[in-house]
């Protein structure tokens, strides 16, 4: 009882150590600030938002920022900060899920490329070299309209285009981790395949995949507003960053408001997460560091 | 050596084979029937039937994979719906355009990121390495539609230093590139923080050695001994990624292309995908991925060319 105890605090403190020196790096304690926000901004979305965001009020379309329309209106007359709080919903959502998913797929394809029989890897790999030889951009905007423009869509198209990526490193991880003392040990004993890799080889090379997972974030963030702007991410009445950005483009000429109020939130979640993703990693993995 | 090579160029062609096959399974086997997606609103009973015949629609999977890839790798493409011409005539227009941007990005990143990372690397902790080290974290994090709207809106459309858009096509050289300077800086920015990162983390790595030291010792300036010595082998690197650059490039292109209204496979496929032309928008993802395909593969080889030990890491 007293063991675990101290164990549990030991830990508590290990992590509790870790917030600090995550802290007192600028750039971590930016990137926190900006995620919190960032994170309350979309759960809240619903309370802080102060219009629908679907709602169409076509005679104050394309005003500039004023008490009642913080940010303005877009070319439908609806309001524009309600729209990008719902944006940041969208954006948020896609990047967990495609993270949960692509990390998910990746990991337990990777391991049993690694540790499975040679052909099985062999295939494997050449899907995962397959699925890399598409451009993620080019291949949405060719299959995007084909299986319907939409979430789904999206997180569809990121997933399996981002699967070779942790597939491939976790693959590799395995078979460095298999030639190690420690599973050859554990092979002489008898153990099985599945249970080595499982029990004893993931928990070391977990920790690394969920610190380049976090970096990732910016990078789903970022491809969900850049598909919608192209018309095969998330469609209206639905609201995206990438959406907004759209009509700023197309009615640049009447006004900017549209332009700045998509790429402000943009901007600060990929720069958010981003330098929250180079801090976890300098803070609980600088080995990571060396590879960029 | 020479055995790697041919190696990787088979795995290359392999790989296209398959990803040529499995993007026309992947079209086929969506949801709805290519046909009606392919004539959108203007779908009738009999222009569907027509399509379907015409496209080989109704026989067997395998077979008809097999056709399209005998008629792709004979340059068959298909017809353009618009234009009513070959889609390779189509491609023919707006690869090299692509491609041209792709390797004056290159080259802008190469040039901006080398010496970058190279000064930060020397003045190791200074402003200037920290400075550098911020900025490159956040053009690599910054989407490339934000950089291709801004750049567009400062330097072209507020600043007007450059043309907003067009390609300056049919105006001479000096125009051409004054119309490439910028697309090229939107594409390859995101690239300038990355060279610059990769190039100061190894030669960071490279002047810590001994032979450096070496170098030190005897006394030579230390100016000599960065760039003549030090900066030839911390590059090295770079090259290792150009591949997975020509990959993130041409995602950024592609809004690039858009914002600066820049003939490319980029806008080509935006614009096919939204008048349904999906003859066109297939022969653009083949020609991009065959780019793709062959800048990875060429990046392997050279890797390999520069260190042999890459050979047996990429076994």
């Amino acid at each position: 009882m007293s063991v675990s105890n101290t164990n549990t605090a030991t830990r508590r403190s290990a992590i509790g150590d870790g917030f600090l020196r995550l802290m007192s790096d600028p750039m971590g304690a930016i990137g926190v600030v900006l995620v919190t926000l960032l994170i309350l901004s979309a759960v809240f979305a619903s309370v802080l938002s102060p219009f629908d965001p679907a709602q169409i009020n076509v005679p104050i379309k394309l005003q500039p920022p004023s008490w009642e329309h913080w940010l303005g209106t877009d070319q439908l007359g609806r309001d524009v900060l309600s729209r990008a709080l719902y944006g940041g919903r969208i954006a948020l959502s896609v990047a967990l899920i495609s993270t949960a998913l692509s990390v998910g797929i990746g990991v337990i394809l990777g391991m049993v490329a690694g540790f499975g029989p040679k052909w099985l890897d062999n295939l494997i790999v050449l899907a995962f070299d397959t699925v890399r030889a598409y451009p993620v951009i080019i291949l949405a905007l060719a299959v995007g309209p084909i299986f319907g423009a939409g979430l789904k869509t999206v997180i569809g198209i990121l997933v399996v285009t981002s699967i070779p990526y942790y597939g491939r490193i976790v693959r590799t991880s395995v078979i460095s981790a298999s030639k190690a003392d420690y599973v050859e040990a554990l092979r002489a004993m008898g153990m099985s395949r599945v249970r080595i890799v499982a029990r004893h080889i993931l928990p070391n090379i977990i920790g690394p995949i969920l610190i380049l997972a976090s970096m990732d974030i910016p990078v789903y963030i970022a491809a969900e507003a850049g598909l919608s702007f192209l018309g095969v991410g998330v469609k209206p009445p639905d609201s995206s960053w990438g959406l907004i950005l759209d009509d700023g483009y197309k009615f640049i000429r009447q006004t900017y408001w549209l332009v700045i109020a998509g790429s402000v939130p943009l901007i600060t979640a990929t720069l958010g997460f981003t330098f929250l993703g180079e801090a976890l990693r300098d803070t609980f993995d600088p080995k990571l560091r060396k590879g960029v | 050596m020479f055995a790697y090579a041919l190696k990787r160029i088979g795995l290359g062609f392999l790989v296209l084979i398959l990803a040529i096959s499995s993007l026309y399974v992947l079209i086929l086997a969506a949801p709805g029937d290519p046909a009606s997606a392919m004539l959108g609103p203007r779908a009738t009973p009999a222009l569907r039937a027509a399509i379907t015949e015409k496209l080989g629609l109704d026989r067997p999977m395998p077979v008809q994979v097999f056709n399209y890839l005998i008629s792709v790798l004979q340059g068959d493409l298909g017809i353009d719906l618009r234009s009513r011409q070959p889609v390779l005539n189509t491609l023919k227009i707006h690869v090299p355009r692509t491609l041209e941007l792709l390797g004056a990005s290159l080259l802008i990143s190469a040039a901006i990121g080398i010496p970058l990372g190279c000064i930060a690397a020397v003045r190791r902790n200074s402003l200037f390495d920290r400075v550098v080290g911020i900025l490159s974290v956040s053009v690599i994090a910054m989407p490339a539609v934000i950089i291709a709207i801004f750049g567009m809106l400062i330097f072209a459309a507020g600043l007007g230093w450059v043309p907003a858009i067009g390609a300056g096509d049919g105006e001479g050289l000096l125009s051409r590139l004054h119309h490439l300077i910028l697309p090229a800086i939107a594409v390859g920015a995101g690239w300038i923080g990355y060279i610059a990162r990769l190039v100061r983390a190894s030669m960071i790595e490279v002047l810590s050695t001994n032979y450096v030291r070496n170098a030190r010792a005897f006394g030579l300036p230390a100016r000599r001994i960065v760039f003549r010595y030090a900066l030839r082998i911390a590059v090295a690197p770079t090259v290792t990624v150009i591949g997975i650059g020509v990959g993130v490039m041409m995602g950024s292109a592609v809004f690039v292309e858009i914002v600066f209204a820049r003939p490319g496979i980029g806008k080509l496929m935006y614009e096919a995908v939204i008048l349904r032309n999906y003859p066109v928008s297939l022969g653009a993802v083949l020609a991009a991925s065959f780019i793709l395909i062959v800048a990875t593969t060429l990046s392997d080889i050279l890797n390999a060319l520069i260190d042999p030990r890459f050979i047996e890491d990429s076994e």
